[in-house]
């Protein structure tokens, strides 16, 4: 059959001189009026020409190309895809809160920074922390915010000497890269044969020179830091500050508060653990929360209530200084809002517990076929790996691509880098035990074709769009644009 | 709330774990601080958090809007949102396995070719934060490129870009950073080639600036280049469909606020910042991009590509720490684009253009004055008689958010108000805010 309707044709391939989905109403003179042509451009951008129909078929035929978590269960570790209410949709996008300008007069939007307010409120409530601010744009931006909070917490001191960050070798990648964009020099160091921090590693790389020790709780390979508490009062003594990274709080959420482990500065992911879809890749929000000690270093400007009026305060000495054009991603905080509203103090700990729950059940469900690299419960996450000596050559890759042909979305692979062949899997408290056991029975079977038919995992996908991507010809000679 | 594990189910779990309640799943924790009290209000169903949502959004204001200053309001056609939301988009993450997430990056691939058309430059990244923090990591990858540090910046450049660029970069062992002033609005070319010493890494300028004013750009890239600096740029978007590009005018690198192309203003954010560059500094750009690769039957499919710059591989000696982007604003961006085409969006500016200058006629005529006489797009300073943070109050009070009081960036100009208009304002709008503004 002639192949007529075309996947992956780009929109420019199907422009039409002429062809438009807007207009507009005509202006009465040419730009010529009031710029004189050095300023004027003087070619024709090449953007696509189509119709609102031929727009709206184009965009709703690629999005059908996508797994998604409407559609698939996607439990890609580390990144906390929960479902996300449709309400919070609709109600983050009410008018008067998405046509606020962040330069209206206060009194024109009280409404949005009450919202903040509260949120900065309950942030606080759940992690014991003493302040809170919602500016980062990300969790990476927020593990920035908080490094410099650090960083202007010793220059304050006069405590030039501080030249170093330690990062545990089961910490995010976003950590040694964060510390490295403070100026900081980064130590790396070795986790201990149970996938915690070598507490003696850490005795010998505390020092008059750390500033901060990063650490990931619970950590990349699954496991709470239970050590934590003495973790805290070695890098205390130390004169150096615990950062928490927060990305993986789903965990924890209502079950504990990292400012009573000893945590000094921590982030949240919104867009994780507080329900906000993650778009495809963003936009995200990554709030950061500070001890008292550390709370003044905080980026400018700071939501804050005065006389009853809700405000917007922009003289903060001490402050690290300001981390984006404007104050945080708003609409990502207002459905982070709304997710925290829908729970009590009593109910929000069965997230923590279902997260945990499901991450331990697929995990024990599935130990002969792939056994979890540190054999001990995990918290929201398992990390497993594969027995090479059954695989026939399969490998993690493969796997991955094969879960797409049952219909689901793949686990994140060869991450964290310390365990060969890793599948880090991370279910969320949304999904149940059906699902799981499909997505379980799912990964059995390819664990037997592993056996009797390798070849049909090494080839995968084969349901979807197109075929397995070879990735290195990209990268080869790039193709970044048409 | 959206937990759906039956009792039962949790039992059988339970169960298989070997445990005998939910708790034991936490034994790791220090069992002294498991389960903490917690003071949260009460729990509210969909419907009480509907009303109560609404009660909290009824709280602000909705006023005729004359403020840009780095977020405007235009008109976003209903298309946008409608596939935008859709949640095959929006609830997708990052497109990691590129065989199930083609639509996505596809979007993306198209999303970087309009902005490199647009912008007349090489390379579009997948997005940015916004553009505060797009220019400042354009300045940190322009230092990684000469490996000089010292870095020049115009005085017209955003306030708070400027905050961002010091905040992002004050860390960087041997770092200088300088600004070189304005004069009667625009840059002071003697002044920026006194300053463009040999050890000049960049010189980051806007144009449109910050006061709406257009630079000679072609002059200043000439000056900068000349000394042996790169230019990075900070356009308009939506200038662009009219303005001289960056690509035109030499910038190495250029940056930009993209929040202007579909999507609204919710309150500053989320942004979308647009990084473009020369083909020469690929792999200096922080974040992801997307390529062109052949599946196994030599079918084009994309990918993220050029990986090795990122964090998750290179970790301390990656490019950036950045590793989300912002798809969701780049996706409305992209089918914003599509929709308008360049026919659409250069009626769009035009309208933009026309309708700043006949708001700036009407005051004229009014009897008010401009603080500076030269080029502009869809932005102007008016000075007044009275300080901008009283007549912005008195306007309020009246619908209209009157401009940006530019007291809050310098006390010399505290008479002064930065007004925009765009193309969602009609004959009608113009006439209220011209008598709102008599006798100011």
């Amino acid at each position: 059959m002639p192949e007529i309707s075309k996947q992956n044709v780009l929109s420019i391939e199907k422009s039409v001189p002429g062809r438009r989905g807007v207009r507009f109403e005509k202006p009465a003179h040419t730009p010529d009026k009031y710029l004189p042509s050095k300023y004027l451009r003087t070619h024709t951008p090449r953007l696509p020409q189509m119709s609102e129909l031929d727009t709206v078929r184009h965009f709703t035929n690629l999005s059908r190309q996508n797994y998604c978590l409407d559609s698939h269960f996607y439990p890609l570790g580390s990144c906390t895809m929960k479902y996300n209410p449709k309400a919070y949709d609709v109600l983050s996008a009410l008018e008067p809160l998405a046509n606020a300008h962040p330069f209206a007069p206060e009194e024109a939007v009280q409404g949005t920074l009450e919202i903040l307010y509260n949120l900065q409120e309950l942030l606080k409530e759940i992690t014991g922390l003493a302040a809170f601010t919602l500016q980062p744009a990300a969790g990476a931006q927020g593990e920035l915010t908080g490094i410099l909070a650090a960083r202007a917490y010793f220059d304050a001191r006069k405590d030039k000497k501080r030249t170093e960050v330690i990062v545990p070798d089961t910490a995010h990648g976003t950590n040694p890269a964060t510390s490295h964009m403070a100026g900081y020099t980064v130590v790396n160091i070795k986790s201990g044969p149970d996938g915690c921090v070598d507490k003696e590693a850490l005795k010998n790389a505390l020092s008059e020179r750390t500033a901060v020790v990063m650490l990931t709780v619970p950590n990349t390979v699954g496991l709470f830091e239970k050590d934590i508490c003495q973790i805290a009062d070695m890098v205390h003594a130390a004169g150096a500050l615990l950062y928490m990274d927060g990305a993986n709080f789903n965990a924890l959420i209502g079950a504990a508060k990292p400012a009573s482990f000893g945590v000094d500065l921590m982030h949240l992911n919104l867009h994780k653990t507080f329900a906000a879809p993650h778009g495809g890749g963003g936009p995200g929000s990554g709030p950061v929360g500070a001890n008292e000690k550390l709370a003044p270093f905080l980026p400018r400007p700071a939501v804050e209530k005065k006389n009853g009026k809700f405000t917007l305060n922009a003289r903060l000495p001490k402050s690290l200084g300001r981390m984006k054009a404007f104050y945080g991603n708003i609409t990502v905080c207002l459905r982070a809002y709304c997710f925290l509203r829908q729970y009590d103090g009593q109910t929000l700990k069965e997230v923590a517990e279902n997260a945990v729950l499901n991450a331990n059940y697929v995990r024990v469900c599935l130990k002969d076929e792939f056994p979890a690299y540190f054999d001990a419960p995990c918290m929201h996450e398992c990390v497993l790996s594969l027995n090479k000596d059954k695989m026939n050559g399969v490998r993690t890759a493969d796997i991955a691509k094969r879960l797409l042909d049952y219909g689901f979305y793949a686990p994140t692979i060869y991450f964290p880098l310390i365990v060969p062949e890793a599948m880090m899997i991370e279910p969320t408290e949304t999904e149940n035990k059906q699902t799981l056991d499909a997505f379980i029975e799912a990964l059995r079977r390819i664990f037997e074709e592993a056996q009797k038919e390798p070849q049909t995992v090494h080839d995968a996908p084969h349901s979807q769009p197109v075929k397995r991507i070879d990735e290195v010809s990209a990268a080869r000679e790039p193709n970044l644009r048409w | 709330m959206f937990i759906s594990n039956t009792p039962e189910d949790k039992k059988q779990m339970l169960e298989k774990i070997g445990v005998s309640s939910l708790p034991d799943l936490f034994k790791d924790i220090p069992q002294d601080l498991l389960y903490p009290a917690l003071n949260l209000p009460p729990a509210l169903t969909e419907s009480a958090l509907t009303a109560h949502m609404h009660a909290l959004a009824a709280q602000n204001k909705t006023l005729l809007n004359f403020i840009g200053a780095g977020c405007e309001e235009h008109f976003i056609p209903a298309a946008v949102n409608a596939l935008s939301s859709r949640g095959e988009f929006l609830t997708a993450y990052t497109p990691y396995q590129a065989e199930a997430s083609q639509g996505t990056l596809q979007t993306i691939y198209e999303f970087q070719s309009c902005m490199c058309e647009l912008f007349d430059m090489d390379v579009c990244s997948a997005s940015h934060y916004d553009g505060a923090t797009a220019l400042a990591e354009a300045c940190a990858a322009a230092m990684r490129v000469n490996g000089k540090t010292k870095i020049l910046y115009s005085a017209g450049l955003h306030p708070h870009y400027k905050e961002v660029l010091k905040t992002y970069l004050k860390h960087t062992p041997g770092l200088k950073l300088e600004e070189v002033p304005l004069q009667n609005g625009t840059l002071d070319l003697h002044a920026l080639k006194e300053k463009l010493t040999p050890d000049v890494s960049c010189f980051a300028v806007a144009g449109p600036n910050f006061f709406g004013q257009l630079e000679p750009l072609e002059d200043i890239a000439s000056l900068t280049h000349e000394a042996g600096a790169l230019l990075v740029s900070v356009a308009k978007p939506l200038a662009l469909a009219l303005v001289h590009t960056p690509g035109q005018y030499g910038a190495d690198f250029s940056v930009a606020e993209g929040q202007v192309l579909g999507n609204a203003m919710n309150f500053g954010g989320p942004g979308l910042g647009i990084f473009t560059c020369k083909k020469e500094y690929v792999r200096q750009v922080p974040g992801r991009i997307v390529g062109i690769a052949k599946d196994k039957d030599g079918k084009r499919s994309f990918v993220l590509t050029l990986q090795a710059r990122e964090q998750h591989i290179r970790r301390e000696r990656a490019a950036s720490n950045i590793c989300s982007n912002q798809a969701l604003c780049a996706l409305n961006a992209v089918i914003y684009l599509t929709l308008l085409g360049y026919a659409g969006l250069r009626e769009a500016a035009e309208l933009n253009l026309e309708k700043a200058h006949r708001l700036k006629d009407m005051l004229l005529a009014d009897g008010h004055r401009l603080k500076f006489d030269g080029l502009f797009f869809n932005e102007f300073v008016l000075e007044l008689n009275a300080p901008a943070k009283q007549v912005i109050k008195k306007l309020a009070k009246k619908g209209i958010a009157a401009g940006f009081d530019l007291g809050r960036v310098s006390k010399d100009l505290k008479n002064c108000l930065l007004v925009c208009v765009t193309e969602t304002k009609t004959e009608a709008d113009l006439q209220k805010y011209v008598e709102a503004m008599r006798g100011f």
